[in-house]
């Protein structure tokens, strides 16, 4: 069993190397292994929630080398949630890529498992390098994935994001040195109890890795002045691929949720809290920023795109508040937010399937083969992504809302309200032009049962975290309370903390 | 040797910081892998700048901080991987799209633009 940490990086890899050997052929067990893969990947991610729920912080040494020296990956509550997040998310993607998808280019089901190891490494490693090292491997298989297929657009937007992504690599590497030669660690429990007793004259050093990691961070989680080159990227990706980038934007989220409530906790002193006014600000900003692109955009996979980036914005307000009642709403939204925008990028391109030329974009087009049903499912997706009681996205909003302090009420109620509104407003444009401004007769083909199944194993998550609404918002209030005592991560893996040369 | 090292490392980001925001494809990858042989060398000194020391610890004397020697070796790997990637995929722009233009215009949009 204490191998259990570090499956869900080796499981993806090797499955990954062992489908390089039959790039060519054998479709059928691609599918196999893509699939079987994932969906253990889903029962490593659920017995890593259990293994988790008891409030104990474990870690897994590579090689036996000890912390702070060796490599070491950690698990608490939060990273076990990511990883089963990720898991689940991946395998309705999978299922719905085996429908042909996997087909128009080469190695799909390898780079996707790659993908996977390198998510769920970013959510399992306890050192700053590397998280460096397995965001690269996560964008390396992310720029594969989203060029799959190729295609005059796909190859615009891919320009866009390598570039910007390897400046983002370039910066972070920088700010990981600076802290390195400032606190002479990169274990991130090991610098979080070095900064206790950081020489004065080195603060302002550490204060400029920390904004600098701010800066590649905001950049992953498309905070405001850096989220331009996610809308285009997002609505060129095939479908499965934008499906699974869904959780990317929320590896963002994460390493500045970890890194900061780690690193830079209560304990730090003087450099205590130091991303908090510049992520309260520009969460703000971003939800502005995305609820006018929400309204402006007139196909509907980018309006999922910026539908994404509402949630971004939500999250991130989540941890601009800083109390850890807001950070146990935001863990609550992000689950249904990763999964429901997902679901709504695959439904997304069955629309786009079904009304033959007019595509995705929002105009007067073909009616439906199988309208009913799709409309039925992009209602429940809607209700739910713009925050409508019954469902999920209504409950995660209250609690953000409820969360809420004093000052930072009369900011946050009606940004969030009134990005809520856009959003409505615009899919409920997108619903009625699409379902009901029809001529002509009906084209397409039926859609076979994996595409069927992808869309609603992600939409059904919505339901599902109302029915479980108390379940999961105890899991969530545990995991924040558990980041809000950082001591706790130290004390498990420095257990000589304080006596160490 | 510590300012030539810092200038060196200085010039070497300013030039790729240049070359990174023109609006051709050639020479943004310039611009990128000459930024990525300046986060090398900046890596590189973090543990502080030795000469004559022991790459190796042996328990004796004088030695370099292997750490930011190990990055560096995996940070040059990812940069070479990474550099590589985004020549294929300039040239492929350059195929499908018809010009090298970061935004994919033509030339003539530019003319007109202006």
């Amino acid at each position: 069993m204490m191998h259990l940490i570090v499956l869900p990086i080796v499981l993806p890899l090797v499955v990954g190397i062992l489908l390089l050997y039959r790039r060519q052929g054998g479709t059928r067990l691609k599918r196999l292994a893509g699939v079987g893969s994932t969906a253990l990947l889903v029962l490593v991610g659920i017995a890593l929630v259990g293994q988790a729920a008891s409030g104990e912080v474990t870690y897994y040494a590579l090689g036996d080398w000890q912390p702070p020296f060796g490599i070491v990956l950690v698990l608490d509550r939060l990273s076990a949630l990511m990883v089963l997040l990720t898991a689940v998310l991946a395998l309705g993607a999978v299922v719905f890529a085996c429908d042909g998808d996997d087909e128009r280019g080469s190695n799909f089901h390898g780079l996707f498992q790659w993908q996977l190891m390198g998510i769920n490494g970013a959510f399992l490693t306890g050192d700053l390098f590397n998280l460096f090292v397995f965001f690269e491997v996560l964008l390396l298989a992310s720029y594969a994935l989203l060029l799959h297929g190729g295609g005059k657009a796909r190859i615009q937007a891919g320009v866009h994001y390598v570039v910007l992504n390897l400046a983002g690599s370039a910066l972070f590497l920088i700010a990981v040195g600076v802290l390195y030669g400032a606190t002479g660690t990169l274990n991130m429990a090991d610098m979080a109890a070095r900064l206790a007793e950081l020489p004065a004259e080195r603060a302002g050093l550490v204060t400029a890795g920390g904004l600098m990691l701010l800066v590649v961070f905001g950049l992953k989680a498309a905070m405001l002045p850096l989220y331009f080159w996610l809308p285009r990227t997002y609505a060129a990706a095939p479908a499965p691929v934008a499906a699974l980038f869904a959780i990317m934007t929320k590896v963002g989220v994460y390493a500045i949720l970890r890194v900061y409530s780690l690193i830079f906790g209560e304990a730090a002193g003087p450099l205590a809290n130091l991303e908090q006014a510049w992520v309260w600000w520009l969460s703000l900003a971003t939800l502005v920023a995305a609820g006018v692109g929400v309204l402006a955009a007139r196909d509907l996979r980018l309006l999922v795109a910026y539908l994404v980036l509402v949630s971004v914005g939500t999250l991130l307000a989540g941890i601009g508040m800083g109390s850890p009642r807001a950070v146990s709403a935001l863990l609550y939204y992000l689950i249904h937010t990763t999964l429901i925008t997902g679901g709504l990028f695959l439904l997304a391109e069955l629309i786009g399937q079904q009304r033959g030329k007019a595509g995705t974009r929002l105009v007067r087009g073909r009616p439906l083969q199988q309208g009913g049903w799709l409309a039925g499912l992009f209602f429940l997706g809607a209700v739910s992504v713009a925050g409508l009681p019954p469902l999920s996205g209504a409950i995660g909003k209250a609690l953000l809302l409820a969360a809420a302090e004093g000052g930072q009420r009369p900011w946050l109620w009606p940004t969030l309200l009134l990005t809520g509104l856009c959003s409505l407003v615009a899919l409920s444009r997108a619903g009625s032009t699409l379902f009901w401004r029809s001529q002509g007769e009906p084209s397409g083909e039926a859609l076979t049962w994996r595409k069927w199944f992808g869309v609603t194993w992600l939409l059904a998550a919505s339901p599902l975290l109302v029915i479980l609404a108390g379940p999961v918002s105890d899991y969530t209030e545990a995991t924040a309370a558990q980041l809000a005592d950082p001591q706790r991560v130290i004390d498990a893996l420095l257990p000589t903390a304080g006596d160490a040369p | 040797m510590e300012s030539l090292y810092a200038i060196t490392t200085g010039v070497l980001t300013a030039c790729g910081l240049y070359l990174t925001l023109r609006g051709r494809t050639f020479p943004v990858v310039v611009g990128l892998t000459l930024l990525s042989y300046a986060v090398n060398l900046f890596l590189f000194s973090m543990g502080g700048l030795t000469t004559d020391g022991a790459a190796i610890v042996d328990g004796a004397g004088d030695y370099a901080d292997p750490l930011p020697q190990a990055l560096v070796l995996t940070a040059i790997v990812i940069g070479f991987a990474m550099t590589a990637f985004v020549v294929i995929l300039a040239m492929r722009a350059r195929s499908e799209v018809g010009n090298d233009h970061v935004d994919g215009r033509s030339h003539d949009d530019e003319e007109r633009s202006r």
